[in-house]
């Protein structure tokens, strides 16, 4: 691997509720354009870490760094002010909006102008929203679903719903995109579309940090593996190390997945 | 279409005054024509953010009182043994400082409240809306109390050719209540279609997203309540100017009921929905009072609101487009027609 600047780093990241521990102490670095995936089996506290690094959590201990910003204390929004992105598992989506307005609120960060423009509908305010809307455009085709800009985005099936959600993270500008399994619901060739997106995000010199259970896909696509068991770190490592990793397969892949 | 239709609708309701002489019911429809106001108010907070205001009537009754009490002037003690006096300004002015210190009191409603929302939201409206109608109540050196403040005088316009109009006809006043209704209904039309609008109708749809793009909802909130207030105090302000009379009762819980009323049954969450539920549940009443007993206009009233729920329970104006669309689906709109089906179970 070589050497990258560090754009988020998590150190010694504690988080417990009430006895519960979640995490016990998770410490990785994200390097800048790199694909850094997070796996583990369910319940070992991939998505809790998610929720820490976005500011939906609040750590027990540790601290969670990103560009230099501490993310201590920041609401959500203000992370997302920061280009640090999310999406959901489950909720990736505004259901009764169409995808095509789905995009449109999800360039929020890009379309502020000031109130009193919009409802004077001065030059400016028109001519941020006509750069919106080429904007919101331009990210439907590019993930893929010009065809559906103007369905409802809840009736859409699971795995574009994943697009839509990914494609509304894209909206907002990420420096940096975190992908809470996005393939769940796709089928293969769906999943096959889906690392391709993720490669011509990362070419775009975007970060990508991605939570997975689909380990074929996992395997293709990732610069580097952590996995979590039982909220601690038992791996980190490139594909091939994590794939031949004994502590891993006996937590995690099973003996077999060796093949994949 | 939809212009065209709007066009009309407001042609119609213009001409009114020229072949309605009924003064009593022109006076209905000035009243109406008021709470409409009211309701659109509302309308922007429950429609589009999802917040419900059960204290609403407090901006509207502030904006009455600050239009009424600027265009009267006072003089009141204060702690020390200070006094304040103010002498009486035109009431034009009132109006400006009613829609000014009534969205005031939204900001801080709003940031009291929107901290927590839902729940917190409706208790504190609440809240401020009694406490603020116990210190019109109370405070009898600068409201009269119950003895009300009267002799509010009318609204004058100051005029370039024909100097100062004094709106003291009924006529005079439909339009005024008119224009400053189409003034309200562009301004919320605007504000929804804008860039501020989508955001809140992302937090109305699914707030975790919303935040997780970047959205402020604490911001966008409080915004939208600014706003809606200030809507509210301008109507409040025209009711005092038109009535000439206000008491405490103004606060009255059943009003913001009423306006809840015309939001939900027009169709929360559509431009035109409280001013369809604000015409029927405004005119009712006045329809009503002539044939029937006044126990039974009530039960009546009940029993309107209770069909119309039941057979078109999104409202009128959302499932009359719904299906008159014939579920064709347009971008601006059906973020919140479906808003309530979403919430309905499966």
């Amino acid at each position: 691997m070589t050497a990258r600047n560090i754009a988020m780093s998590i150190d010694q990241v504690a988080v417990r509720f009430g006895g519960l521990v979640a995490i016990s102490d998770m410490s990785f670095t994200v390097g800048e354009g790199e694909i850094v995936s997070l796996i583990g089996p369910n319940g070992a506290g991939k998505t809790t870490a998610f929720n820490v690094m976005t500011g939906f959590l609040t750590p027990s201990a540790g601290r969670v760094t990103y560009r230099d910003t501490a993310l201590a204390g920041l609401k959500p929004h203000e992370i997302a002010d920061l280009g640090l992105i999310r999406t959901f598992q489950r909720t990736s989506v505004f259901p009764n909006d169409t995808v095509y307005d789905n995009l449109l609120i999800g360039l929020h960060r890009q379309g502020r102008v000031r109130l009193l423009d919009a409802i004077l509908g001065l030059p400016g305010a028109r001519a941020s929203e006509r750069k919106l809307r080429q904007r919101a455009s331009e990210l439907l085709e590019w993930v893929g679903l010009e065809r559906r800009a103007h369905d409802a985005a809840g009736s859409l099936s699971y795995g574009e719903q994943r697009l839509v959600g990914v494609a509304l993270a894209l909206a907002a500008e990420p420096s940096m995109l975190l992908l809470d399994e996005p393939v769940s619901g796709m089928n293969a060739s769906e999943t096959h579309r889906f690392v391709e997106l993720i490669r011509s995000i990362r070419d775009r010199g975007i970060t990508i940090l991605l939570v997975e259970h689909d380990m074929p896909m996992v395997m293709t696509v990732s610069d580097r593996i952590v996995v979590l068991n039982y909220g601690r770190i038992i791996a980190e490592g490139i594909p091939d190390v994590i794939r031949n990793d004994p502590a891993v397969i006996e937590a995690y892949l099973g003996h077999g997945a060796g093949h994949a | 279409m939809k212009a065209i239709t709007t066009i009309l609708a407001v042609a119609a309701l213009a001409s009114v005054p020229l072949w309605l002489r009924d003064p009593y019911l022109l006076n209905a429809l000035i009243t109406t024509g008021i709470f409409i106001i009211g309701a659109m108010s509302l309308n922007l907070l429950l429609g589009f953010t999802g917040q419900l205001s059960l204290g609403h009537i407090a901006f509207f009754g502030i904006g009455a009182y600050v239009s009424a009490l600027t265009s009267l002037g006072f003089d009141v003690g204060l702690p020390g043994g200070f006094r304040l006096v103010h002498t009486p300004w035109p009431p034009i002015i009132g109006f400006v400082l009613a829609i000014l210190i009534a969205g005031l009191c939204g900001y801080f409603v709003g940031l009291l409240s929107f901290r927590v929302r839902g729940a917190y939201f409706v208790i504190v409206t609440i809240s401020f809306a009694e406490v603020v109608r116990l210190v019109a109540l109370n405070w009898v050196e600068l409201t009269q109390g119950p003895l009300a403040l009267t002799n509010i005088p009318p609204i004058a316009l100051p005029l370039p050719v024909f100097g100062e109009l004094t709106l003291r006809t009924k006529f005079h006043n439909y339009y005024l209540v008119l224009v400053v209704a189409l003034i309200a209904y562009l301004l919320i039309a605007r504000l929804v279609h804008s860039h501020f609008g989508r955001s809140m109708r992302g937090l109305m749809e699914n707030e975790t997203l919303a935040v997780s793009v970047g959205i402020d909802v604490t911001r966008t909130l409080t915004i939208a309540a600014v706003i809606s207030a200030a809507i509210a105090g301008a109507a409040g302000s025209l009711y005092a100017h038109y009535i000439r009379i206000i008491d405490p009762e103004v606060f009255a819980f059943i009003n913001t009921v009423t306006m809840v009323i015309m939001v939900i049954t027009g169709g929360k969450g559509s431009l035109a929905g409280p001013v369809v539920g604000g015409l029927i549940f405004g005119l009712l009443p006045v329809a009503l009072r002539p044939v029937m007993a006044p126990e039974a206009q009530w039960i009546a009233y009940g029993g309107v609101l209770i069909v119309i729920l039941f057979v078109l329970p999104r409202g009128i104006v959302p499932s009359l487009a719904l299906r008159l669309a014939g579920r064709r689906r347009r971008s601006p709109a059906p973020a919140t027609l479906t808003e309530t089906a979403a919430k309905e179970p499966a």
